[in-house]
């Protein structure tokens, strides 16, 4: 049951509000980082309370203000949300760390206005993953594409602008498509709340309702990378590399697939799409997008750049189970949010550790670096593992659960894309970890890891990745609240 | 009632007095807030409220009406013209030399006066008369800069003479059909004779003539000039309110003078205000991406706001009026903002032209936050108000079926980043040659207090634009307006 | 046809003079001439309003000997438009005052009212 909370509003403001001492102590660097921290462990620790009341059926929910006659700004912490909202506070927490060795060991300029904007980012994120209905959603998406912003171009090399004028066109051309589906929307059904099962119903106009569908699709689209709206993503690889690892674990991209998980499951609903069968075509999108993006990821040398393109590849994993609209395929799409998050997130780390500590960015001066950071090519070594969805680690429990959506929705022809690409993660990956530890380089002889600010936390992501391919319910009941989400969105038995 | 129309003879006694000049003019400006707070309070409350001028009942005499849309726009516009003022005077000495004050405080006060007149009065020659007033101290305003100040003001001044003329020419006609000059009075005759070639023409010429005070596209080539080349402080002014009072009056035409049926059966007038509005949109954008002087970026910009306006009057229902009335303050506070952060730039820096802003950001931040925040509310980020007002706009767009519209409302705002961004970039991260703004400091607080308070409330009007919808757009204009 | 069109002289005059001003304002490139034209354009407004207020053998709407008989109305000319048109001629004059106030403004600075001379003066 639904009952009024201010948890939930906690968990946005805290984030926002930080932003003011961060600004305030930007002469004293100490301070400024351990606001940032206690923010951090704040935002998690909020969401972390929720957990219990949220697995029981008890959903915690803020009406906060008319934003809009009858369109309320409600926060409100539904599994999915909670899911989300989960998965980004506690990455935030290792990122602030990791951002801390980064950011010193590179010697980087306007800190405060990073650490600033990436609060604003987070808080971004989390409203996102509260938000109770479209037009706060909206906000919220809109608030992030401006607050990355500064992030991508925090170099302010030309390179750097010009990725940032990229990034901005197309992530502003996705919010405008999505605030014209969302007025849309409005106007057809007169009401924007999430709700499990979708609010348009069947008596839509096939035309209106493929012509939102695809508005939808392009609004959240371009965020979540899908082809043919991805060329952002690589460009934006200028940013610094813990930006990188929070675009691309967690904030921009997943609040992209977060929409989309939104959109189909409730705002349009299983059956309305089944019904008019405008899954397909997302569906298709999806796989190409999977391969291609592969494809494109073998060719990159620059270890960024091929990142980049595996997160495109692999966020359409996410999409394409969500358009699958079977209870387990959706179940699988939700566990792949986190465990490509997990496991994107560490591998990022690892490029910017090495990058930091090698001042190597190519994948071919890879060789031998694993002798001299073992640790880190070692938690890269694991994370690749599981991308490539081989167990033990968690991607493996996602992609498992995805393959069977595919068979459960009876179009076997979508299994064919998921080995594929499987296959190819591993072409694009385990040269690098071979690189890294069987061939021998003069240059790196001896141990000698980047600061530990960078090491734990890209160590904890790697053991996370393990565990939780293990035991997926142990720390946070991961795996249960997917399987509630999936229930309830799909009707079915999870 | 009467305590507005006290605010209004305090400015014209204000008037006289120009040694106590500024003084008196925030003064009257304020207690001309006040009152039209009061009244605002009033008419939403007790209904609407009339005052019968010299004891004249109408149709005779001249009547003041007050409904809650005018009692609205009233308080908008005294709101915004008092904080802009307070910086008005270091903005001026700055810009003129000595002495320059005195006239300007009182051109000032009239300016007001039409202003307010505009907006309470319930007669269509008195209208006209206040319409004069207003345009003639616009005028005067512009041409104080001098040099080509003067030159864009008489151009300003001859075609805004067109427009109060085309208007007065309008009047005359509906007066000779109906033998009234009272808006409520020609609104009840009116449909018997709705169908005359004269009414038509009346129609038309009144749309004209205040299209033309609007500057709706095309009939905009008066205000790039007049904005960019007329003092700091006067364009912080005029760009604004005065334009957007213009808009209201056609609104007000629309909404309570012509029969509602008029402007969407009888003559296609709603059409081609939404084909203008687009087509404004677009070319202010474009024309304003081509600027290399952030005033003339920012008057481009204003055409193309102001064709949001006059498309949200043509798609003629509830939702996109209510989108035309929410941009009018909205843009009277954004403008307000930007325009001012300008005028700090030119005081500290001594330049407007975009190339020479490089590095800025970082000398004047304060400034140059709050020009972000203006910048981000023209492209409509939530939740600040610039985006709630394109919220309406679009859903008013659906109502109407009309998708074309919808969807140059949604590249508008792209096509606001890219301009907007292009200066931003330069501000924050051009690279200054010949470190020429190295010894620019941070504009003194009486400027930058104001803008703020502008930048803060754009914010605060996004939020709780709810409320200015449900408590009082609602009541101005009705569920049901237009088809 | 053609009565129609002597019948109505007085609206075909002032239409001509407000053609003939508004060409004027914005054919003529010599700024004094501009505004003789917007002034040309304000007096055939004005005629307008007179013409459209005439009757056929009225007189001046002064009212003789009080309130007492009833009022023949056609007898007397609406005063109305008049007053109106005082009203306006106020304002046209006012609207004069400020723009031969540029004027010479203008002629002080370039030393001469031809626009083009002045546009290229301000290059």
């Amino acid at each position: 049951m639904p009952y009024t909370s201010w948890i939930p509003f906690a968990a946005v403001a805290v984030p926002f509000l930080v932003t003011v001492p961060i600004v305030l102590s930007s002469r004293r660097p100490n301070l400024r980082e351990t606001w940032t921290i206690a923010a951090a462990f704040a935002t998690v620790g909020l969401v972390v309370s929720m957990l219990p009341g949220v697995l029981d059926g008890n959903i915690p929910e803020l009406k906060l203000f008319q934003i809009s006659p009858a369109i309320p700004f409600t926060l409100r912490a539904d599994p999915l949300g909670l899911f989300f909202a989960l998965i980004s506070s506690s990455l935030w927490l290792l990122t602030s760390f990791y951002s801390i060795g980064y950011m010193r060991g590179h010697h980087e300029h306007k800190q405060t206005r990073y650490y600033a904007s990436f609060a604003i980012t987070m808080a971004a994120a989390v409203g996102l993953a509260f938000s109770a209905n479209l037009l706060t959603f909206l906000i919220f998406f809109e608030i992030m594409t401006f607050a990355t912003y500064p992030l991508v171009i925090h170099r302010e090399t030309p390179e750097a602008i010009a990725g940032g004028r990229k990034y901005l066109a197309y992530t502003m051309v996705g919010g405008l498509a999505l605030l014209g589906a969302t007025a849309w929307t409005y106007s057809l059904v007169g009401t924007l709340d999430f709700r499990p099962g979708g609010i348009l119903t069947l008596d839509i106009p096939a035309a209106q309702h493929w012509g939102l569908f695809l508005l939808f699709c392009l609004g959240v689209g371009v965020k979540a990378g899908v082809m043919p709206f991805h060329s952002w993503l690589p460009t934006a690889m200028v940013a610094p590399t813990p930006v990188s690892a929070l675009l691309h674990a967690v904030a921009v991209v997943k609040a992209g697939v977060f929409g989309f998980l939104r959109v189909i499951g409730f705002v349009f609903g299983t059956s309305v799409l089944l019904d008019s069968g405008a899954w397909q075509v997302l569906a298709i999108l999806a796989s190409i997008t999977i391969v291609v993006g592969s494809l494109l990821a073998l060719g990159q040398d620059h270890l960024k750049r091929r990142l980049a393109y595996s997160t495109i590849s692999h966020l359409s994993y996410i999409v394409l189970g969500a358009a699958l609209l079977g209870t387990t395929a959706w179940m699988g799409a939700v566990l792949h949010l986190a465990a490509h998050a997990i496991m994107k997130i560490t591998l990022f780390f690892c490029a910017g550790a090495i990058n930091v500590k090698t001042h190597r960015t190519l994948v071919s001066e890879m060789d031998g670096v694993g002798r001299q950071m073992p640790i880190t090519m070692g938690a890269f070594a694991l994370a690749s593992i599981g991308m490539a969805g081989l167990p033990p680690i968690i991607g493996f429990t996602s992609k498992w659960h995805l393959a069977l959506g595919v068979t459960e929705a009876g179009y076997p022809i979508f299994m064919a894309f998921l080995l594929i690409s499987g296959l190819l993660n591993m072409a694009y990956l385990f040269p690098i970890v071979y690189r890294a530890f069987m061939i021998r380089s003069p240059h790196f002889t001896r141990f000698d890891e980047a600061s530990w600010f960078m090491v734990i936390p890209l160590a904890l992501t790697g053991i996370f990745s393990l565990v939780l391919g293990i035991v997926p319910n142990v720390p946070l009941q991961l795996f249960r609240l997917a399987a509630t989400i999936a229930a309830s969105v799909t009707g079915g038995g999870g | 009632m009467v305590p507005l129309l006290g605010a209004f003879l305090a400015s014209v006694l204000g008037w006289y007095r120009a040694k106590l000049a500024y003084t008196v003019t925030l003064a009257s400006v304020g207690f001309s807030l006040a009152a039209s707070v009061t009244v605002l309070v009033d008419v939403l409350r007790n209904g609407d409220v009339q005052y019968r001028l010299g004891g004249w009942a109408p149709p005779i005499g001249i009547e003041v009406a007050i409904d809650p849309l005018s009692a609205f726009v009233a308080v908008v516009v005294t709101a915004v013209a008092l904080i802009v003022l307070v910086p008005s005077r270091q903005l001026m000495a700055n810009e003129l030399p000595a002495g320059g004050g005195g006239p300007y405080a009182s051109v000032v006060l009239l300016l007001m006066a039409g202003l307010t007149g505009i907006i309470i009065t319930g007669d269509l020659f008195n209208l006209f008369v206040f319409l004069e007033i207003a345009s003639l101290a616009a005028y005067a305003l512009v041409a104080v800069g001098g040099g080509k100040a003067t030159v864009s003001g008489f151009r300003y001044l001859i075609l805004g003479t067109i427009g109060g003329s085309f208007y007065l020419l309008g009047v005359g006609l509906i007066y000779f059909m109906t033998g009234t000059l009272n808006m409520a009075d020609a609104a009840r005759l009116l449909p018997e004779v709705q169908n005359t070639t004269t009414i038509v023409a009346a129609v038309v010429l009144i749309t004209t003539g205040l299209g033309l005070k609007m500057a709706l596209f095309p009939l905009h080539q008066w205000l790039p000039d007049a904005y960019a080349y007329a003092p700091s402080a006067v364009s912080a002014l005029i760009a604004p309110i005065v334009t957007k009072v213009y808009a209201y009056a056609l609104i007000r035409m629309y909404l309570s003078v012509f029969p509602p049926s008029y402007i969407t059966d009888v003559l296609p007038i709603s059409t081609v205000l939404v084909i203008l509005g687009m087509t404004g949109i677009v070319f202010g954008s474009v024309m304003a991406f081509a600027q290399q002087d952030i005033r003339r970026m920012l008057a481009y910009s204003s055409i193309s706001q102001l064709a949001f306006i006059a498309l949200g009057i043509g798609l003629a229902n509830s939702l996109a009026l209510i989108g035309a009335v929410l941009h009018i303050m909205n843009h009277a506070v954004m403008k307000a903002c930007l325009f001012l952060a300008v005028g700090s730039i030119r005081r500290q820096a001594g330049t407007a032209s975009i190339p020479q802003l490089a590095g800025l950001g970082r000398r004047m931040p304060l400034t140059m936050g709050a020009f972000t925040v203006g910048a981000l509310s023209m492209i409509g980020v939530p939740p600040s108000s610039g985006f709630f007002s394109k919220w309406y706009l679009i859903q008013g767009g659906i109502d109407a079926s009309n998708w074309a519209a919808v969807a140059v409302i949604l590249i508008s705002s792209l096509l606001t980043a890219v301009y907007f961004f292009k200066v931003l970039e330069k501000i924050y991260f051009g690279i200054p040659e010949h470190s020429q703004n190295e010894a620019v400091n941070e504009a003194p607080a009486i400027l930058v207090i104001p803008t703020w308070v502008f930048a803060i409330a754009m914010v605060a009007l996004g939020v709780v634009n709810a409320f200015v919808v449900s408590g009082i757009l609602d009541k101005a204009i009705g569920p049901n307006w237009g088809i | 046809m053609f009565d129609d069109f002597l019948a109505r002289y007085a609206y075909w005059l002032t239409t001509v003079l407000m053609v003939i001003g508004l060409y004027g304002m914005l054919g003529k490139r010599n700024l004094m001439k501009k505004l003789i034209g917007m002034n040309i354009f304000q007096s055939a407004i004005i005629l307008f309003f007179i013409a459209g207020s005439v009757k056929e053998g009225a007189t001046v709407p002064i009212i003789q000997g009080g309130h007492h008989e009833a009022i023949d109305v056609a007898a007397y000319a609406n005063p109305l438009p008049h007053v109106l048109m005082l009203t306006a001629i106020v304002v046209s004059v006012a609207i004069t005052g400020v723009a031969l106030a540029f004027l010479i403004a203008m002629y002080k600075r370039h030393g001469s009212l031809e626009e083009p001379t002045i546009l290229g003066d301000m290059q």
